[in-house]
């Protein structure tokens, strides 16, 4: 279990969000393809996972014990793949080769090519399914490790999603967490326009799940919440994490149409001016 | 005569052949697993008795999950399983899975490179009284074109207990075919089951044909051999098992002696085991073919006899099936 976060950890870990936003700009950059909204907008979470929150080691990532990490909605994995070379899993400089011929850095995460990608993702609404075979797993052999399920609010539209919702209330897996990045938007608008998802919170509690409501851009907030989580026994613990899509760069924020697209030359400067030059501003939004 | 080699049930030619269902196999196979391998777990989605996996459940209900009607929730939570040091089974009908669930298997199992095999069960039109929609009949073809997964056709109850015993000791995804009804008991306990090769389970002194079954249906293409010899036709059977990886040598080998094939399957005749022929043969050897098996329609309800009959998969239409590609060769 972790430890408790303190606040100059918070403003570390503040510090490595924004250099997560900047990584992510400059990779879309190069890749010339790929999400920018999403993985903005999660920037602080997986700095908190990666940086705080996991029993990890990047030097040994297929160890047993460690805590799962499981990407439900692979197409954010910029953000992944950036945190993930933070954390010293592959050298950063292989960022350059997001979605490009023989890289392995697929433009959707594949098990097997990179270290640290727990699952194959990109196809939605499959991460919570293949996060609670790896709960049983542990539960069968005694394990204590945690498993992490990180999802979008969109996927919440797949059968397969509540397929599973409804499976782990009733196995009653405590040893799995679902993060819920509620951003309100996807690819053809915002959610509760193309499909309302709302009461999310009550459909999740209509499940046997606990769940938790956060703003996802303070992390401290965020990591007290996931320490919540892991105190609940016999449930499964949703965190519905509030985030801003776009986070960080003005233009982007809260516009759906970034979502799937990445930044153009003029563009991807003008995010990182806007990133470098708030990141003052972003650090005093998570006190 | 059938192979002396193989130690096959020489009852199969008489009127009265021991019977058992392919689906018996594997719930036996999964048994003997439990035993043997601590990390064999089984999930099913509310057919836990259709697909025998109910002794399984019984011995080992720390080691079974139940998820409902739920086909894509089971494949993929069994990608999970798989990818955390278990075996894992799952048990549907295979019109749910691998149909239903086709892309979360893809994704999840097959590209994700987990543990898991697929038992697709109420396999072909043998399912019967059902109808169409319970009547795999494109399974084979729908799975084949997935780079890596293995897929296993079991033509009686002892190879499908066999089958699924190694593929339970033996890392990767596959699918395994089973079938419903009882069928006759061509193999014993003896015959050598080898995964990846073909066995000629008859042969006639100079075989003219190669006919190649897959699955229970393969019965009735021996019955047509033997049928055939005492008219002056002489032919060998070949029990294709193993659908992918195919034995190319072995089926070039034999196919280099007689040049003209017949195939015998209870599934659509294109991607099943006749696509996977014509494609060896297109490319290593222009042989005539003829196709036993769905003839691009769906099935109906009725009796798995009186459904054989009518779609021209039963001794006779081989029977026929051979004559013509006799007449076709050169």
């Amino acid at each position: 279990m972790f430890e408790p976060i303190h606040n100059d950890k918070v403003i570390e870990l503040g510090k490595k969000a924004v250099e997560a936003r900047e990584l992510v700009i400059s990779t879309l950059l190069e890749a010339g393809s790929g999400h920018s909204a999403g993985p903005l907008g999660m920037a602080d979470i997986f700095t908190a996972f990666y940086f705080h929150i996991l029993n990890h080691n990047p030097k040994d990532p297929t160890w047993v014990d460690r805590d799962r990490l499981v990407l439900s909605n692979g197409h954010i994995c910029p953000i992944q793949y950036v945190t993930l070379a933070m954390a010293g899993y592959f050298p950063i400089e292989e960022l350059k080769t997001l979605r490009k011929i023989n890289s392995r850095l697929q433009g959707h995460p594949h098990r097997g090519t990179i270290p640290g990608i727990e699952t194959t993702s990109g196809p939605l609404g499959e991460g919570i399914s293949q996060s609670i075979g790896m709960a049983l797993a542990a539960r069968l052999d005694n394990k204590k490790h945690h498993i992490y399920c990180l999802t979008s609010d969109g996927e919440h539209q797949e059968g397969n999603t509540w397929e599973a919702v409804m499976f782990a209330g009733k196995e009653k897996l405590d040893n799995l967490t679902v993060v819920v990045d509620r951003n309100n938007i996807q690819i053809d608008g915002f959610t509760e326009e193309v499909m309302p998802l709302e009461t999310l919170r009550y459909k999740y509690e209509s499940f046997n799940w606990k769940v938790f409501e956060v703003d996802g851009h303070n992390i401290k907030m965020f990591v007290e919440a996931v320490s919540e989580a892991r105190a609940i026994h016999e449930m499964p613990v949703a965190i519905i994490a509030h985030t801003i899509p776009g986070k960080g760069v003005d233009f982007m924020e809260n516009d759906f149409t970034w979502h799937g697209k990445p930044p153009n030359k003029d563009e991807a400067k003008k995010a990182l001016d806007e990133l470098r030059t708030l990141q003052g501003k972003i650090i005093s939004e998570h006190q | 005569m059938l192979n002396p080699d193989l130690k096959l049930n020489e009852k199969i030619l008489t009127e009265t052949p021991d019977m058992a269902a392919t689906r018996d196999g594997y719930g036996e196979g999964l048994l003997e697993l439990g035993e043997k391998n601590p990390n064999v777990v089984v999930l099913c989605a509310d057919l836990t008795e259709s697909t025998k996996s109910q002794q399984f459940a019984q011995k080992y209900p720390d080691r079974f999950f139940e998820v409902g009607v739920a086909e894509q929730n089971m494949a993929a939570i069994a990608a999970g399983l798989g990818a955390s040091g278990k075996t894992a089974f799952i048990s549907s009908y295979a019109t749910f899975s691998p149909g239903k669930n086709w892309e979360t298997i893809r994704t999840t199992i097959v590209y994700n490179r987990s543990n898991v095999k697929i038992a697709g069960h109420h396999a072909g039109i043998m399912t019967g009284p059902d109808g169409a929609t319970h009547q795999a009949t494109e399974d084979i073809a729908s799975v084949r074109a997935w780079p890596g997964i293995e897929i296993y056709v079991p033509c009686d109850s002892q190879e499908a207990k066999k089958i699924t015993v190694y593929s339970g000791q033996t890392d990767g995804p596959m699918y395994l075919r089973f079938s419903r009804d009882k069928t006759p008991i061509m193999t014993t306990v003896a015959t050598p089951f080898t995964p990846g090769k073909i066995q000629v389970f008859w042969k006639s002194e100079t075989p003219q044909v190669s006919i190649f079954a897959t699955g229970y249906i393969l019965y009735q293409a021996i019955i047509a051999a033997a049928e055939l010899e005492k008219e002056g036709i002489q032919t060998e059977v070949i029990n294709v098992a193993t659908i992918k990886p195919l034995d190319e040598q072995g089926i070039l080998e034999l196919v280099n002696k007689t040049h003209a094939v017949v195939t015998v399957e209870d599934h659509q005749v294109t991607g099943g085991l006749g696509g996977a022929l014509s494609e060896l043969f297109a490319k290593n050897l222009p042989t005539p073919m003829e196709f036993i098996g769905l003839q691009n329609v769906f099935g109906e309800s009725g009796k798995p006899q009186e459904l054989i009959e009518k779609y021209k998969m039963d001794k006779a239409a081989i029977k026929e099936a051979v004559k013509k590609v006799i007449s076709r060769k050169k």
